[in-house]
This record gives structure tokens, sequence and C-alpha cells, in this order.
């Protein structure tokens, strides 16, 4: 220690470091700095006194103040469902026919089920639901299986031709393509477009009236106007889900289609459920 | 201040500076890092969870190939706007045959960690091949040559036992029907049940609608399960985590 002796000008006492003749100086470091360090100190075994911490044999410490990440969740959820649990459960249980007559029931159910489809629904149907090419357009009128509130219901709940749901909406066009000769499914094919007044070959429309009746009116109806109860479509409206060109027609025909819609009774709640079919309801077609 | 000054022996010495930090900074990570290995309630057991089927653990494998995971993240935080958005918040226990983790870190895209049965096969194949055809507003890439990559499962074997090395419990029965399960996984005509016993819940379909396996098919098998193995209605969450 005999190396460390005092600068001359500011009194201060040196490291006893010497660099080419500069010396450190040993100034105390901030009181104020100091104080925030010792605090930070005291804060932190605070904290883990306060909060889970420490591990132990089995688990680690829990804390005086009892947090847990998962039980504040399931209150701020709870919290919320406590707020709105009179609409909820009035929803949950509502006469689907009277819906509407409930005027805050009913808006309260719209802007509930705005939320559920566009986190559910939008990504096959659209956010502003008019559907894509094998997704239909919930906007319009034209319904494959239904268009009253029950009807929209049972299709949420069960969905379409799904394997994971119980008793969900069901049908299957034959591929005609292993059925019929391939003249007459261009017959066909004509005869369909001419249901919906497209541009058609009349003269190959005339013989594909009668492959029509023999092979797709049982399904699609002798007017072609479609049948709600297996989900065929109506061929006379100019709506078409996978497209009204020839080519596409041609192709439906042949291949048939097969629409998945997913069952949603697992992933949503009654009220869920019921508010979303409100809210597709209200767009444009509901019956 | 005679033991105040005692630091002065630790600073003048590199070599026993260099050990004290090591031995310093080395309790940060026993006490942080070790006790994850034995509490039991980081390693909380749930029910349903199984090893990846052999067509599932290949379409993991081109998720991570794709970098899928640079936009999505397989995690739902427990915060109520993510379990409304996306289901029940993830459990550690979810992610307990997945080697590497899945879970991300950033959301350009949405949570994949519950995508399982949400959305039809077809949607699925529509929107890899291009996403602006059912959401116009998405900007995620095509993928729609993972339809036309043709695959075997030739590998695939080998990928079951390198997993079982790193601890994932394949059987030795798994393990010598890999590629038989990865056949009969991707075609409903043919005699899945077996399959289906060594991985219950795995899902069955031609997925891509064409004859052969492609990678297309091996991705939305995987998109297709996940999330789907633990059952919520019956599981309790234990509070003290």
């Amino acid at each position: 220690m005999s190396d460390i002796d005092k600068d001359d000008v500011t009194g201060v006492d040196t490291t006893g470091h010497t660099w080419d003749g500069i010396k450190e100086l040993n100034n105390p470091l901030p009181r104020w700095w100091l104080w925030c360090f010792y605090l930070t100190i005291i804060w932190g075994v605070g904290y883990t006194i306060a909060y889970p911490a420490w591990p132990l044999l089995n688990s680690a410490t829990a804390g005086m103040l009892g947090y847990s990440t998962r039980a504040e969740v399931a209150a701020e959820i709870q919290r919320f469902e406590d707020q709105n649990a009179g609409l909820t459960s009035a929803l949950a249980e509502v006469d689907l026919t009277t819906l509407a007559d409930n005027a805050d029931l009913n808006r309260f159910a719209t802007a509930a089920g705005a939320s559920v489809f566009r986190n559910n629904c939008s990504q096959c149907h659209g956010s502003g639901a008019a559907g894509a090419v094998g997704y239909p357009n919930l906007l319009d009128d034209d319904w494959l299986w239904g268009g009253t509130m029950e009807a929209i219901v049972h299709t949420v709940e069960h969905g379409i031709r799904n394997e994971t749901g119980d008793d969900p909406r069901y049908s299957e066009m034959p591929a005609f393509g292993e059925i019929l000769e391939p003249e007459e499914i261009d017959q066909v094919v004509e005869y369909a477009l001419s249901l919906s007044g497209a541009d058609h070959d009349a003269a190959l429309a005339g013989p594909g009236a009668v492959v029509f009746e023999d092979n797709c009116a049982s399904c699609h109806g002798e007017a072609g106007m479609g049948d709600i109860e297996q989900g065929a479509p109506n061929l006379t409206d100019a709506i078409w889900l996978y497209g009204g060109d020839r080519e596409t027609v041609h192709e439906t025909v042949v291949h048939s289609r097969f629409g998945v819609m997913p069952p949603w009774s697992d992933k949503l709640s009654k009220a869920e459920i019921n508010a979303v079919s409100a809210y597709v309801h209200q767009l444009g077609g509901g019956e | 201040m005679a033991f105040l000054n005692k630091h002065q022996i630790l600073e003048k010495s590199p070599t026993l500076l260099l050990v004290g930090t090591l031995l310093t900074v080395s309790v940060g990570g026993i006490v942080e890092i070790a006790p994850l290995f034995y509490l039991e309630n980081t390693i909380e057991e749930v029910e349903g969870m199984r090893p990846y089927s052999p067509l599932e653990l290949t379409g993991r494998e081109i998720y991570i190939r794709e970098g899928c995971y640079v936009c999505h993240s397989q995690m739902i935080r427990p915060m109520r706007d993510e379990v409304e958005r996306y289901g029940h918040y993830s459990l550690a226990a979810e992610s307990m045959y997945d080697h590497p983790f899945q879970w991300g870190s950033k959301r350009t895209g949405p949570d994949l960690a519950r995508v399982g049965g949400r959305y039809s096969d077809a949607w699925h194949v529509d929107h890899l091949k291009d996403p602006q055809s059912v959401v116009p507003e998405s900007i995620m890439p095509k993928y729609a040559f993972l339809a036309e990559r043709e695959i075997d499962g030739e590998y695939v074997q080998d990928l079951m036992k390198t997993h079982r090395f790193v601890g994932v419990p394949y059987t030795d029965e798994m393990i010598e029907n890999a590629s038989a399960d990865f056949t009969v996984q991707a075609d409903p005509d043919e005699d899945y049940d077996a399959m289906l016993e060594r991985y219950p819940g795995a899902v069955v379909s031609n997925f891509d609608g064409e004859p052969g396996i492609t990678e297309m098919d091996a991705l939305v098998a995987y998109m297709q399960m996940l999330g789907t193995l633990v059952d919520f209605s019956t599981f309790t969450p234990d509070a003290n985590r």
C-alpha cells in the first residue's frame, strides 16, 4: 500500500496504478448509484418471497401472493364471462325462431357473431362472407343446406361431410366420369348450362335433358332447382360454387365435388354458435 | 476496511477472476435451468400425447425445412385474448415429443398450435397452393410445389430412430411398421386400423385429393393433428403453475 498516494490537485486517493506517469483516481461510486444498487438487491429478495421463485426438491416456492399464471387467466376469462353472463345464457337458450324479435339480444348476437365469424369462419368464407371458389358465399339467398336459423345452426354445429363430427350433413355426388359415356357427359353439361340461361349448344342440350332426368334429377330435381335436404345445389340460378363455365361444369360432372366443413360444436360454445348463426342469417340471405 | 479491499486479489489475477466469474454465472444457470429437469410441475403429464405418426413427422420436417416457424408460432400463451382466439393455452407437455420445439418467436401469421381440425383438408391444400385464393388479404407465399414433390418415406424409419435416440418413446413395433404406416395414413381405402392403434387420433385421409403421396399430404397431415391430442374437456389445470 505504500505506493498509494494522494492526487495533488483533487486531494483524492489514487489506486496505485500508474501508466506513463498518469495515475488513476480512486473516487468512490456516486451515492445515488450505490443506493439504487442496494435497493435492487432488497427488491430482488422481496420479489422472490412474494412471487414463485426458488426451486426446491419437488416444486418451486409458491410465493406469499399466491400468484399463478393459470389462475390469473382463468379469473380474467371468468370476469368477462360474468359481465355478459345474462346475455350469453339468454343467447344459448333462446328460441331461434324468435331471436330476431328480441332487439337487444339480437344486437348482442350479431356483434358477438361477427367476431366469432372473423376468427373462425372467414378463412374459408372470406372476411366479408363472400366466399371463394369452393367455399360458399353467405351473402346471397342461395342455400345448399337451408338458410333458416335452425338450418344454419345445425350446419355450424355438425359441419358438412366431415369425419370428425357426429351426424354431419352428408351427401355425395357420384363421379359421373365412371358412370356415363363421354358424349352423354357433354350433353348433360350443355343441358346444365341451359338451365341457368348460359350459352349452350342446344343440339347437345336436347339429349342432355334425358341424361339429366335419368341421372341427376333425383337430387337436383326435375327442373334442376336443387334439394336442400340433400345439399344438392340449385342449377337454375346462375350461382356457382366451383364455377359455371363449360370446362368447370364438365370437371364437376366427371369428378364430382366433395366440399367439407368441420364441425364447430367442440370448439365453440352454444351461445357462440347461435351468435355466429344470427350473424350469418342477417347478412342478407337468411330465410 | 481490510476485508472490503480483498476484491483486489481477484481483480489482480486474471485466472482467479475468470474462475470467479464462471462460478458466479453458473449459479444462475444451475438455479434457472437444472430444476426444469426434475421439478414435477414443469413436466406435467397429460393424457393423449403420443409420438408423431411417420407421415406427421415427415410433415413436421417439411414445416421446419420451409421455415414456417419464422412466421407462425405454436404456442398459445395464457392470456385471455389468445385463449379466446386460438383455444386453450398450450401446455409444455404438448411439445414433449418435439425435437426441436416449434414455439416460434414471432407471429406474422396466426398461431398454429391448435389449427388441427379447424379447416378442411381441401382448404389447407388450396391455401398452401395459393393463400390469396382463400384469404385475399394474406401475405403468405405460395407453396404449390409441395403438391408436385412425391415422397415415399424412404428415410422416415431413420428419422424415427433419431427421435427415439433423443427420447421420443417410439416402440420397436412403430419403427418396424414405419413405412407401412406412412403410406396407409394418406389412403383411406387401405386397412389403417393397426396404424390408428399405434397412433390414436391420427387423421387418415387422402389429404391432397390426388393419388400418390406428396409433401402436401405430409404437411396437411401434420397441420390436421396440431393441438388435437389433449382432450381439454377432461383436463383439469393444476393451478400451481
